[in-house]
């Protein structure tokens, strides 16, 4: 490690042992013992738990495999996974394709803006509890304001989060309301770092707004597109408190998804060791996918 | 320059009715908040109320447990929020000046905490709380944020740019680890600082589902735990419901409103993980 120690007189024991600073430890010892307490160990404690039958409480007894084999034919996880998979394919590409959108327009320097801002992006910071409430009671069937809209509107009203049909599709559009600012703040954070001269080159060789915007804007946001891509899967694939705040995984099941499903088996059911397992599966797949941004990130660092 | 049709930059009509979109639900929360129940169940709804009524208010302060929700909330944040600023300064100022053996390992381990996700930790993480008699007590909230990954990792890029001259100087002058970290340091982080505490402040105020799984007795919920239960068990009370609203959204709300450049610098921070 050090390679002026060598000509260094011999050093205390205690710097021997824990480097330059032994003093270092005792800053980052808090840290450490939270970090490592409250991460690290639970994941191989998890890990236990999915190999054997407990009930959250008792430590239970070893099943081998068993919980593994019965997650595989399991229709109300794969239902689970069915939903999850539905509004992370609604939910990511509209959140990304309207943050853009709004991002750009953010992104001019007319009248208001401050305004257009802080209204576009106070339904992300508000709790998601917040925010399903809130839309519990706009879609309520009986005295919700959306189906008095529809009335005047002369249309049928709608069941919304009570209609089985509808209510994963009303989530994603609360989810919506309520996420999209993210990809906002990011999306206006890497317009305002395109290089002004690029897009003014452009302009000058005779490129069309729109022109500028696909051959210049679009490809100089790749990364940050990538970044929200996975930023916003591995999100959806975790939802829970939006679920918890509105429909708590009804009408008919219609709205159990993976986490909720997760949480319904260990703290509803008691079913501690099968949650593990459903859980450790779930989260191969999210470290996986993380593991792929942080990929893209070194490869197309070495590239730039 | 282009002639223009209108008389104001066409940019207006996608943003202005986005901005409605995205702010009237909040102001219909706070209207219907002050509505009776009879003018929510009056169809169409009354837009703007003809009166104020405060029964949804008198509701939610007097006979529900509201105000004790948001000290728990007040409280969780806050020591949360205090606890990251001092252990995630420490643990980043060490990483990033000192040296000490296995100090890489230790980081490397503590960013690779920043990619699991909390579903796999969650139940050995009750279980732990269990085994230490702390389920149901606003301690088993506080103790699994008191640091967070991102919060080390934020605050020892900070002190890595830090040009170390400032600091030599005062350690010539006989100052200590610590007290270049207090005297000079810490005072050149303050918007690292900001933007951790708004950061923290977020997510803990806003957490559901740790506090879901850790309290199950009304005296200990927090405010978005509260309203959830509270909201199931008054679906006829809207007025009220939406009172308890308010009184969730309000204290983020207004940080964001005070604060807004430091909360989006902390959002965008918060991307540059991984």
């Amino acid at each position: 490690m050090s390679s002026e120690a060598a000509a260094a007189p011999p050093r205390p024991l205690a710097k021997r042992i824990l480097g330059e600073t032994p003093s270092a430890w005792v800053f980052v010892a808090p840290a450490a013992v939270i970090i490592v307490g409250l991460a690290i160990v639970p994941i191989g404690w998890s890990l236990v738990l999915s190999f054997r039958a407990s009930d959250l409480l008792s430590p239970g007894h070893s099943v081998g495999f068993a919980n593994y084999d019965a997650l595989l034919d399991d229709p109300d996880l794969r239902s689970a996974v069915g939903h999850t998979l539905v509004f992370t394919g609604l939910f990511v590409p509209l959140s990304i394709v309207f943050g853009l959108l709004l991002a750009i327009a953010l992104n001019r320097p007319i009248r208001l803006i401050g305004f257009y801002r802080t209204a576009i992006l106070l339904p992300f910071i508000a709790s998601t509890a917040v925010q399903g409430v809130l839309f519990s009671y706009i879609f309520d069937e009986r005295f919700g304001v959306a189906n008095a809209v529809l009335d005047k509107l002369g249309i049928a009203r709608q069941g919304f989060l009570g209609d089985p049909d509808q209510a994963l599709l009303v989530i994603v559009l609360i989810a919506l309301w309520g996420g999209v600012g993210f990809s906002v703040i990011i999306y206006l954070a890497a317009l305002q770092d395109v290089p002004r001269d690029l897009v003014d080159a452009a302009r000058v060789d005779g490129a069309k707004r729109l022109g500028v915007l696909r051959h210049v804007v679009l490809p100089q946001l790749m990364p940050v597109t990538v970044f929200l891509v996975i930023w916003q899967t591995l999100l959806s694939l975790q939802l829970f408190d939006l679920v918890y705040a509105t429909t708590r995984g009804g009408p008919l099941d219609s709205t159990v998804v993976v986490v909720y499903y997760v949480y319904k088996q260990a703290f509803v059911l008691f079913n501690a060791g099968y949650a593990a397992a459903v859980a450790y599966v779930v989260a191969a797949f999210l470290i996986a996918l993380a593991c792929l941004q942080i990929l893209y990130r070194r490869l197309s660092a070495r590239h730039a | 320059m282009r002639e223009r049709a209108l008389p104001f930059s066409p940019w207006h009509l996608l943003l202005a009715p986005a901005a409605i979109l995205f702010a009237l639900p909040f102001a219909w929360m706070v209207l219907s908040s002050f509505m009776s129940n009879a003018q929510i169940n009056h169809f169409p709804p009354t837009i703007i109320p003809d009166s104020l009524h405060v029964v949804g208010w008198d509701h939610v302060l007097r006979r529900a447990t509201f105000p004790s929700w948001f000290v728990n909330s007040m409280i969780v944040a806050s020591v949360t929020v205090v606890s990251n600023l001092v252990f995630c300064s420490l643990a980043g100022y060490a990483f990033a000046r000192l040296r000490f053996r296995g100090s890489s390992l230790l980081f490397a381990l503590i960013i690779a905490t920043l990619i699991i996700p909390f579903q796999l930790t969650m139940i050995p993480t009750f279980i732990v709380m269990e085994r230490l008699n702390l389920v149901d007590t606003l301690a088993a909230l506080i103790i699994p944020g008191l640091v967070t990954p991102l919060g080390v990792f934020l605050m020892r890029q900070f002190f890595v740019s830090l040009p170390r001259e400032v600091e030599e100087a005062a350690r010539i002058d006989g100052c200590s680890r610590l007290g270049v970290l207090l005297h000079v340091a810490i005072p050149l982080a303050r918007p690292a600082l900001a933007t951790l505490a708004a950061l923290t402040f977020l997510i803990s105020w806003n957490d559901l589902l740790w506090p879901v799984i850790a309290i199950n007795s009304d005296e200990t919920f927090t405010l978005p735990l509260g309203l959830t239960t509270f909201q199931g068990q008054h679906t006829q009370d809207w007025a009220a419901v939406m009172a308890g609203n308010v009184i969730t959204a309000v204290p983020v709300v207004v940080a964001f409103l005070l604060a807004q450049r430091t909360f989006i610098e902390s959002l965008t921070s918060s991307a540059v993980k991984g």
